[in-house]
Order: structure tokens, then sequence, then C-alpha cells
């Protein structure tokens, strides 16, 4: 093993870690503001309870992407100062926005909404919880316009002289399409991962006790969470998928495991890819489907993998571009298996819903409950499609990962830190397991003032 | 001198965010450290833990846009100290997650057993940074092997030299003595009382340790080790940070607990102040050779960048001073014993 492969494992660990507890807490966070201004709506200490309820679990997810969070800007810098160095006039920029406009705004209104439910009144209180949901949503943005960056660069030019990437627009950063499909898929993604959740740790409950209030009221919501943000990740991803399709037709081509430029292009739904060959050892494919997801027409033209390596090779010299096609094809599988799955455990709820028998259904409780890990499965294929995908650039068709890794780290060093990281992340995921199997079970409080709810929540 | 361009504003600012991290993650440190001291009891430790509670995660905020923005204004400075100072940055990484849960994990279950961990955790998790940050600033400013490509050659080893260790225990203690003077202005009862005490029996050796670092710093700095920025300069803001530390003690003896507080502030600020006006408008030199050295112009981003960010900052940083203002109004009151439920 090199310095590179550790470095590469490092990151790939820690930012599935980090993103296994980001997407839930973006979405608790605003089913957190949702509940609670329902209450100060209301008064019905229904809502006062469930936003404690599902509070207390925010808080404990929250801290751990919070402290995984700063790994994550840090590890550029240590194992990635090539990358950094290349990058940096064009990276850094979003980085230092996200911190300036989105985590002072999260952490600050998040310490007032812990400890502020005796001192603020109690709209000036859901506001602060507002003001977290808000700098969760902008803090993706601008974590996302920097990835989207990396898959799409835009607004830059080459210094011939110093060889490095550089600034020439910061409005097209902004404005990259890249990074709004990534914020729209992003954030609905958590709402889904959110509304599962709760929706899943509600039923556990009201397998028990069918009649609780607090859970009813939580089933409702999330099922319609759930069935909102699980057709709106389709829509938004397959937009995605087509802006993909055209920014990096080999990814694309990598997705669909479609060696063979075709026109009409037909579209897998099981194949065995082999890298080494360039070919499926095995393909099940419905005719001209790919064409019509990518372009919308029965007709079109999809390039292929072989295709595209060969134009590859003669832009950019001798090389293999093809990231590893059997990961992201069968991540991307999953991912929309488990969303078309979740769609229809939404559409469900809500019609269940509708005929005001969600709290009874007790194989539907059961359903949900077992499908409690399907959004935190297609939140990492998710990313894995995307980063994979990217391979083996770091910069699309600019920079390559080999690269980018700091050129003065021994491999010892990113060892030491490989290792370390990811006990002390195991042990965190163990503790957090037990916390989180420890307060969803926990029965519901008897709150009725925004005191007895503080003194429950703070530390 | 100092020059009036965007290069020198966002060292300034990437001065004042360290300053503002050191003061407030400072006194943070410092609670953490003193927690197995200055609580007998379970309620007494969350006390100390409830002066912070509402405020450390914003606090800890400044680090990571201190980060951001060195990356986004001087990305070779950003590479290269990154990559230079690999492991005390692992290890301050590892003591920060273990600290950041630990404060709401602690409360999570009841059993003492479980509480004793969290609090070796807060501890350690306190200490290891407020000693590693005083290593690294220390090696920043006393200069380091770096080569013609920008790259740190030092090894780890390196890093461990008397000064830099000077300047590990100096941030140690006076870390540990800022949350001591905040634990006496904000807790309460027997907490405060134990925090004042600590902080008598800290204040001399801290001016002590600190007062040797900030000599031998200006010893090296007229032997030459210095930016732009003269002597005259340095002198006054050193010895604003000697006094401020020297008042402390007679400010603990009379029990003005805010203006004790204030003092081992303005030693804080003023001692990072110097460090960085010593550095001035150099960001990492080299002790390879002086051409190697980073400095605010060619470890700097281009204009470009650095206007788009100064926009940012100038409308961003003002807001977030004052709805971070706010909070500390909100949360003004001692912590008190009694207003903790015994159940928690």
């Amino acid at each position: 093993m090199d310095a590179l492969i550790a470095a590469r494992w490092q990151f790939g660990i820690t930012t599935i870690y980090h993103f296994l507890f980001v997407p839930l807490t973006i979405g608790l966070a605003l089913v957190v503001a949702i509940l609670e201004t329902r209450w100060v709506r209301s008064r019905d200490p229904k809502w006062l309870r469930a936003t404690k309820f599902w509070g207390k679990l925010f808080l404990i997810n929250f801290a751990i992407g919070v402290v995984t969070g700063i790994v994550q800007e840090f590890q550029f810098g240590m194992n990635w100062s090539s990358y950094s160095r290349f990058v940096g006039d064009i990276f850094g920029a979003p980085l230092a926005v996200e911190g300036l406009l989105a985590f002072f705004l999260e952490s600050t209104f998040l310490g007032l909404w812990i400890f502020g439910w005796d001192r603020l009144s109690p709209r000036l209180h859901a506001a602060t919880a507002w003001l977290v949901s808000l700098g969760t949503i902008i803090s993706a943005f601008w974590i996302l316009a920097a990835n989207a960056w990396m898959q799409n660069p835009v607004g830059y030019r080459i210094n011939p002289i110093t060889g490095r990437a550089e600034l020439e627009s910061f409005l097209d950063l902004v404005r990259n399409p890249m990074a709004w499909h990534h914020l729209g898929h992003t954030v609905l993604a958590a709402a889904l991962t959110a509304g599962v959740f709760v929706l899943a740790i509600s039923g556990w409950h009201l397998l028990r006790r069918p009649d609780s209030p607090v859970f009813r009221a939580s089933a409702g919501l999330a099922a319609i969470l759930v069935l909102v943000s699980s057709l709106g990740s389709a829509i938004s991803g397959h937009f995605q998928g087509q802006e993909v399709a055209d920014l990096q037709p080999m990814k694309h081509a990598a997705v669909e495991a479609h060696w063979e430029t075709e026109a009409p292009a037909a579209f897998s739904i099981v194949a065995i890819p082999l890298q080494d060959e360039g070919r499926n050892l095995f393909d099940i494919r419905i005719p001209r489907v790919l064409s019509l997801l990518t372009d919308h027409s029965w007709t079109s033209e999809v390039r292929g993998i072989n295709d595209l390596q060969a134009e590859y090779e003669g832009t950019f010299g001798p090389g293999d571009y093809r990231p590893p096609v059997a990961a992201v094809y069968w991540s991307f599988r999953v991912m929309v298996g488990a969303g078309f799955f979740l769609i229809g455990l939404g559409a469900l709820g809500a019609w269940f819903m509708y005929r005001k028998r969600l709290h009874e259904v007790r194989w539907y409780h059961r359903v949900a409950l077992l499908s409690l890990g399907l959004p935190f499965l297609a939140n990492i294929t998710g990313w894995v499609v995307t980063e994979i995908g990217r391979q083996p650039w770091s910069v699309y068709n600019v920079l390559l990962v080999r690269d980018s890794v700091s050129p003065s780290v021994s491999t010892a060093t990113v060892l030491i830190s490989l290792i370390g990281f990811t006990v002390l992340y195991g042990i965190l995921a163990v503790i957090d397991l037990y916390l989180m199997a420890k307060y969803a079970r926990a029965d519901i409080g008897e709150e009725t003032t925004p005191a007895e709810v503080g003194a429950g929540l703070a530390y | 001198m100092i020059e009036t361009d965007l290069n020198s504003l966002w060292f300034l600012l990437i001065t004042v965010l360290w300053i503002g991290y050191f003061f407030l993650d400072g006194f943070d440190f410092g609670v953490g450290i003193l927690l197995p001291f200055v609580g007998r009891d379970d309620l007494d430790r969350r006390v100390a833990i409830r002066t912070i509670g509402p405020v450390w995660d914003a606090n800890e905020v400044w680090l990571l846009v201190a980060g951001g923005a060195t990356f986004a204004a001087f990305p070779e400075w950003y590479a290269t100290l990154f990559s230079g100072f690999y492991l005390p940055l692992f290890l301050i990484l590892v003591a920060l997650i273990l600290r950041g849960v630990s404060f709401e994990y602690r409360a999570k279950d009841r059993r003492p057993q479980w509480r004793a961990w969290w609090d070796r955790a807060i501890f350690f998790g306190s200490a290891v940074p407020a000693l590693l940050f005083g290593v690294a600033f220390a090696n920043i400013v006393r200069g380091v092997p770096i080569d013609a490509a920008f790259e740190y050659t030092g090894g780890f080893w390196n890093l461990l030299n008397p000064y830099a260790l000077l300047g590990g225990l100096t941030t140690l203690l006076l870390f540990t003595l800022h949350g001591a003077t905040f634990l006496g202005l904000k807790a309460s009862g027997p907490v405060a009382e134990r925090a004042h005490r600590y902080a008598s029996l800290l204040a001399l050796p801290t001016v002590a340790v600190a007062g040797g670092f900030i000599a031998w710093t200006l010893v090296e700095a007229a032997g030459g080790n210095r930016g732009s920025i003269g002597m005259g300069a340095l002198i006054p803001v050193a010895a604003v940070a000697a006094a401020a530390a020297l008042a402390a003690l007679p400010l603990l003896r009379a029990k003005r607990d805010g203006w004790a507080f204030v003092a081992t502030g303005v030693t804080i600020v003023s001692a990072v102040l110097m460090l960085f006006m010593n550095l001035y408008p150099r960001v990492m030199p080299s002790s390879t050779a002086e051409a190697n050295t980073l400095d605010i112009y060619n470890a700097a981003s281009t204009p470009t960048t650095l206007r788009v960010i100064t926009v940012v900052a100038l409308i961003m940083v003002p807001v977030v001073l004052a709805y971070q203002a706010w909070s500390y109004w909100v949360f003004r009151k001692r912590v008190t014993r009694e207003q903790l439920s015994p159940t928690g």
C-alpha cells in the first residue's frame, strides 16, 4: 500500500461515515423546526413533546456530524496538498464562505435552541430552530458547490506560468448547474432520510401504543414527507442524470455499464461488467430506454465507455480514464431500487393516513421499521456513484487523483491517521447506536412547558 | 512596514480569526481541563460544563473558519501547514472529536462509570489541543524546514524543539488560567470558588512561562527572525500581554472576577497578536532557505478570489459577531447548582 491508496481509503471512510449523519441531521433539523412551529401555533402539548423527542435524537446525531466535519475540512490540506495548491484559488472560497455563512449560524443558534427554552419567547425559540435548519441547507449548498466544481469545473482558467487553476468568475461557480442539481437531490434525500427515520421509529411505538398522540402525529407528518421527498428525489435525480450525461459522459456510461456507442441505446437492468475486457459478461437490456432516459428521445445516440476511452487517450495521452464500472453500476441500481421502494412506502403511508388508519396498520409499521436502513444505503451509494464515477480525476478532465496527493506525507503517517480515525469512528458508531436505541425507544415525556423540555434537552 | 492591499487585509482577518478562536475556545479548553478539579460531584461538573454548553460549538467554528479562510486566501500556506504538521493536527482532530461528542453524550446516561469516561475525554480532548496549538504556532514563528516546492521536509520530531514545547506549555497554562477566570465569572457556589482558587494558584507559573516564551520570541526577533514590523511595535504589544497577565493576580485577590477574565483575555489577544505581527508579511518562514519562505504574496490566491471573499467577509463578520454577542447576552447569568435539575 502506498500513501495514495491510504489517503483514498481515508477520504472514502471518513466521508462516507460523515455522510451517514449529515442527511439525517439536515432532515431532522427541518422536522424539528416544523414540529416546534406547530406547537407554537396550536399550543397542543403533543407537538411540544414531539419536538423534544425528535430533538433529542437530532442532537445525538448532530454531534457526530459536527465533529467528523472538522476532519473533512482539514484532510484536503493534510492528505491532498497538491490538490489544495492546484485548486486552492477556487476551492477554498466556498469552504470559507460555508464557514462564515453557515457554520456560525447553525452552531450559535443550536446553542440557543438547546439552552434557550426558558429564556426566549416561544416564537423566537422556534425561529432559532428555523435558523439552524437554514444553516444546514446553506452549508449543504456551499460544500456541494465546491464538489460540483470538481465534477464540472467552470469559471476558471489554468495559469500558464504556475500551471494552477485560477478563478475567473465566482458567479459561474455559484451558478454551476451541477451545484444546483446536487443541492436539490441532496436536500430532498436528507428530507427523505429524516422522514423514513421518523416513520420507522413512530411505527415501533405505534405497534405498542396505537393511541399515542405524539407518534400518530409524527407518523402522519413523516408519511407525507417520505412521499413528497422520495418523488422529488426521483425527479431531481433524473434531471441530474441527464446533466451528468452531458457534462461527464464517461461517468454516465460507466453508471449504465454502457460499453459501446449505440443509437438508439438500450438500458441495462442486470449486468456483470468486465472491466478488463471492456464488455459485460451477462446483460439484460431494454431497447431504447437509455436513449429515452438520457435525452427524452427514442433514437438518440449514447456514447459508450470504449469510445470515450479512446477519445480521452487522444486528448489526455495514454492512460485508463474509466472509473471502476461494476462499483458505480451496482451502486446506482441499489440507490434507485431503494428510492423506488421508498416512494411506495410513502404512497402507502399517505393512503393510510387519508383513510385515517395509519396508526393501526401493524404490518405497515413493521415494513417501515425494516426500511430504516434504506435511505442511508441510498445516500451512500449515491455518493459512491458521484465520487467513484469521477475517477481517475479529482477535478474532472483537469487533475488526476494520483497527482493530488501530498508529496511530503509518508505512507506510515497516512496509515496512522487512517487506522486512528477508523477505530475512533467505529467506537463512536457503537456509542451512537446505543444512544439512538435508548432514546428512540424511550417513552414520551409528560412535558407541558418549554422549561421542562429545556431541562430534558440541555446538558 | 504594513502594506495596504488585500493580501495584508487577509493576513489581518486570519489573525483576527485565530485571536477570536484562542480567546473563545481558550476558555472552553480551560473549563475542560479544570473539570476534574473544580467538580467534586456530578452536579458540580454539570455546572462547569453548562457555563460553556451554549457557546462552545460556535467558539470552535472560529477554528473552522480560520482553516477555511487560510485555504481560500493563502492556499499554499494551507497546503504546506496542514500536510507538514500532519501528526499534531491528527492528534488535535482526535481530541476535538472526543471533546465535541463528550459534552452531548455524557448527559445521555446517568451511570457514574459512563460519565467518568466522558469526563476523561473532555479533559484530554481539551488539554491536547491546548498544548498542541501552542507547539504548532511556536514552530510557525520559529521557522521549519521547507523546500523550494513549499513542501515541509522536517518530519515529526523536528516539531518538538524546546522553543515549541515552551510555546505549548504557554498555551496550556494560559488557556487553563483563562478557563479558571471564566468559571469564576460564570459559575457559582463551590465551582466558582474552586476555580478562583486554581486561578490564583496558576497565575504566577503562567506569568513565568508565558513571560519566558514572549521574551524568547522577542530575543529571536531582535536577532533577525521577524518580518517587516519593527521591534518598536512588537515590544509594546508584548508588554501589554505581560502586564495583563501580571494584573490577573491582584484582580483575583480583590475578587474582581470580571476584570480577572478580561486580564487573561487581553493576555491571549496580545500574545497571539504579537506572534502574527512577528510573522508579517511572512506566513511560514523556511529554516532551509529564505527564498523558500511562504509569505502573503507567494502563498496567496489571485486578486479575483481575494476580492470575492473580502466582500463576503466584510458583510458577514459583523453579522456573525452581532448574533454571537447576542447569544452570550442571552446566557449572561451565572450557572447555579439549583437551576440544574438533579435528575438530568
